[in-house]
């Protein structure tokens, strides 16, 4: 149907969840976006690595602990090559994007002045937008945003517009969370590099979804989650340029971010160590690397092609639905499809489709700005993984008459 | 768990036409209620008798279980005074928040409709908004008063 040779029933048969049920009924989980599955390969590699390799890193003698630093380094150079970034010292593990993002915003942002700008979008997650808040109300900064249309894409010429002299960084999301928008990345990067402004690129909800080359994208940051990428929470990656990195001061102090500590002065570590104070999330980025290794296997491109096949499907059958609304419909989208359905308020819908067995976001995805710009207090959202099957989509397109049989 | 158990008639039927709908102009004490993370919003216009609230109304926007559950509470407190209300508001939070398998208490009338709210642990927030927004209300009955969920 898809034209492909892609076998998703294999790739299900890969992650244990979508086997269960929940209450009493098939799992149809279209929730990704939020938050990817797990397949066994990432499992079974964080459960191997507590079971048999686990010490402190960067610290010990002794051979566990080597083993347990060379399975954490291995994991940044497996992120380098993934990225396609220059060096393993430009990558920086955080807690997830929020962190990353709040690490350039305390740290590169330490050199703004007032008067000075940073851009977003109207379509940016909250934690691409409150950190330049907190950093402008600190600096004297102005926050500019760039307006969007009622299609949910970037509105281009304001944009070449709000460019100004004063512009120091340009926050863009790759993919908006709420709509799915792919966002015109490269014609926004040259005309910030034109303008001797940085490009900061949100990358949540584009890492697991479309092959990432930084050195060809050219942004001076770009910040990811594991989870969005099959792997575990509480670990995600800064990626920095490293001339850019190199001006940056630290940020927290602590452990492993030192080379020598005395009470009259501290000297502090190379890159990228010198951003990643304390004892990492060891087993997050074993299990980031496990993920990669999974999602490679699978070919990023098949898996991209297999949900774009969904994204169309699943769009033509909804607004088949009378009194159904898809919010954001831009031309270039990720498989996310935010809704909603007349009569029924979004939270009512995703309790009645978690009786159905269907999990979908409904909700403001931590974007309010573009639930205002649409006048809706929330939609739901169904999102797409490499996973998610015809059969997800049906349970969905079922669960939904059954919702405007009881509000009908 | 059924989609009826906790969509029931009663609710549908006061989500489509909510009772004691507007707003009371004038008005003896009023509150907003907000619940940020839905986006539910909620205005409560109240007439006294003394500590006895003769009339009232509610206003906003909200899901069906916030919409059904506010329709309900103006039909049951009317009437009552300040005592009586706050017996009936704890007998609704101890339905609302009460184990899956507990009996739903008696004296309830119609609000015992919401004990299906219990089993959606994330939707019970909904159903008791308009109970804090009434508290506040009659709480601050010489202004206007505003609360929120979180």
């Amino acid at each position: 149907m898809n034209g492909t040779t892609y076998d998703v029933e294999r790739v299900r048969a890969d992650f244990p969840i979508l086997s269960t049920q929940v209450r009493g009924k098939r799992l149809a989980f279209l929730d990704t976006a939020a938050s990817a599955q797990r397949p066994n390969a990432v499992i079974e590699a964080v459960a191997h690595y507590e079971r048999t390799q686990h010490a402190n890193v960067h610290r010990g003698v002794y051979l566990l602990s080597q083993q347990a630093t060379d399975a954490f380094e291995g994991a940044r150079r497996r992120v380098q090559r993934f990225l396609n970034a220059a060096s393993e010292r430009e990558i920086i593990f955080t807690r997830g994007t929020t962190e990353s993002i709040n690490l350039v915003a305390q740290s590169w942002g330490r050199s703004l002045a007032a008067g000075d700008e940073i851009l977003i979008s109207w379509m940016e997650h909250h934690a691409n937008i409150v950190p330049w808040q907190m950093l402008c109300e600190r600096s004297g900064a102005v926050l500019k945003v760039i307006p969007i249309d009622r299609r949910g894409e970037l509105d281009m010429q304001a944009f070449e517009r709000l460019l100004s002299p004063r512009t120091r960084l340009v926050a863009m999301t790759q993919v908006s969370n709420s709509l799915g928008t792919i966002t015109p990345l490269a014609a926004i990067i040259a005309a910030a590099k034109a303008n001797g402004s940085l490009v900061l690129v949100d990358g949540a909800q584009a890492v697991a979804h479309q092959r990432i080359d930084l050195q060809a994208l050219g942004c001076d940051f770009y910040a990811f989650s594991s989870h969005k990428l099959y792997g575990p929470t509480g670990i995600g990656v800064l990626w920095a340029r490293e001339a850019v990195l190199e001006q940056m001061p630290p940020w927290q102090g602590g452990g492993d971010m030192i080379r020598t500590v005395s009470f009259s002065k501290t000297t502090y570590n190379d890159l990228p160590y010198r951003f990643e104070a304390g004892t990492p999330n060891i087993s997050g980025a074993i299990g980031l690397a496990a993920a990669i290794d999974y999602l490679d296997s699978l070919g990023l491109e098949a898996v991209a092609a297999h949900e774009h096949g969904l994204l169309q499907r699943a769009t033509s059958a909804l607004l088949d639905i009378p009194g159904l609304q898809i919010i954001g419909e831009a031309e270039h989208k990720t498989g996310v499809i935010s809704f909603t359905l007349e009569g029924v308020h979004p939270h009512d819908l995703g309790t009645i489709l978690d009786t159905l067995g269907v999990a979908v976001r409904a909700g403001h995805h931590c974007a309010m700005p573009v639930m205002d710009f649409f006048d809706v207090p929330a939609t739901a959202r169904a999102s797409f993984g490499c996973y998610t099957n015809d059969a997800d989509i049906e349970q969905l397109l079922d669960a939904l008459h059954r919702a405007r049989e009881v509000f009908g | 768990m059924d989609l009826k158990d906790l969509y029931r008639d009663v609710i549908l039927d006061h989500n489509k036409n909510p009772r004691n709908f507007g707003k009371l102009d004038p008005c003896d004490t009023s509150a907003d209620g907000h619940n940020p993370l839905c986006g539910d919003r909620l205005t409560l216009t109240l007439r006294l008798e003394g500590d006895r609230v003769s009339d009232i109304r509610f206003d906003g926007k909200g899901c069906a279980i916030s919409t059904a559950s506010a329709s309900l509470m103006t039909e049951a407190v009317k009437g009552l005074d300040a005592r009586a209300i706050a017996a009936l508001r704890g007998l609704v939070h101890d339905t609302l928040t009460a184990s899956g398998d507990s009996a739903v208490p008696h004296g309830l009338g119609k609000l015992a409709a919401l004990a299906g709210v219990r089993e959606y642990p994330a939707r019970v927030k909904c159903a008791s908004l308009c109970w804090h927004t009434l508290n506040a209300a009659l709480a601050h009955r010489d202004g206007t008063a505003a609360v929120s969920t979180e």
